[in-house]
């Protein structure tokens, strides 16, 4: 059970629009977490993989940020067992970048620039994602 | 100068991520649970961020993307594909499949990694392997050819 939180999610969710708006200002780059993470390994087509790191451990920096400010640990549950978390992580992770993108690069960049491609993937993981809670929590069980 | 623009960019992108409560699966799974609408459980907040993030990044990029150039590079790396192919469907339905099944997408997972989550540490792991796999089979049949074709 998690409160539904319509304020942090709109701030947040600026933040994130904000992010994305000053990644094309300053590189002309999409912020797509899977795009960017998966050109931090070879083949290095261009010159960006440090500033792709760069983003990532910003990533990684923001609950700590967020630990010191606020004087405590911002959630993270999960009830998978590590033999679902590798075969969610393989997946999601093949699939975003078979797909030109994730939640971020088509969820709020492709569709902030009208992308057809972006609101088919979109409409398709959510799908997908919705069928799978569905399954795993209401017929194979809680 | 670009680095650190692209470490702070990346932590504010963090930060939205936790303020929103999207670095924790649970939320995002509640989300995805449409069955649990009738019962009072479903947690609506992942539309807000999306929505949110959209609007303001449809509006910020109306103005940036009139300037010539970005600030650290010599033009803007967008995508050039439009059609409708299989892999458009094909990867976002296994990327649907990865992110119903734990409640972590690829910028919420490295996030939680800060927390110290081993979760995440693991699906992360594993990620980047399923990344790196399908990026290798892509370029092998010369689908990512052009830059920004992949987001």
């Amino acid at each position: 059970m998690t409160e539904f939180t319509p304020l942090a999610s709109l701030i947040g969710g600026a933040m994130l629009g904000i992010a994305s708006v000053l990644l094309m200002a300053s590189h002309g780059r999409i912020a797509g977490v899977s795009g960017i993470a998966v050109r931090m390994f070879p083949p290095y087509l261009d010159k960006d993989t440090p500033g792709r790191v760069a983003f990532v451990l910003g990533l990684v920096a923001a609950p700590l940020l967020y630990a010191i400010l606020a004087g405590a640990w911002a959630p993270v549950n999960v009830t998978s067992n590590a033999f679902v978390l590798i075969t969610a992580g393989l997946l999601a992770g093949f699939g975003a970048v078979w797909g030109s993108g994730c939640t971020s690069g088509h969820g709020i960049c492709g569709l902030s620039l009208l992308s057809l491609r972006s609101a088919v993937a979109v409409v398709t993981f959510m799908v997908t994602a919705i069928v799978i809670v569905y399954v795993g929590r209401h017929l194979v069980g809680g | 100068m670009p680095l650190i623009a692209q470490f702070l960019i990346g932590l504010l992108f963090g930060s939205g991520l936790v303020i929103s409560g999207m670095s924790n699966p649970e939320k995002v799974l509640n989300f995805l649970d449409l069955a649990a609408i009738p019962s009072g459980g479903w947690d609506p907040s992942l539309a807000l961020v999306m929505a949110g993030g959209a609007v303001v990044t449809f509006l910020g990029y109306k103005l940036i993307l009139k300037r010539e150039r970005p600030l650290f590079d010599t033009q803007f790396h967008l995508s050039q594909v439009k059609n409708i192919d299989a892999p458009i469907i094909v990867g976002p339905a296994i990327f649907g499949a990865g992110w119903g099944l734990a409640g972590f997408c690829p910028g919420p997972a490295f996030t939680a990694i800060g927390t110290g989550s081993t979760s995440a540490i693991l699906f992360v792991i594993a990620m980047l392997a399923g990344m790196v796999a399908a990026r290798l089979l892509a370029l092998r049949q010369q689908r990512i050819a052009a830059p920004g074709a992949a987001k």
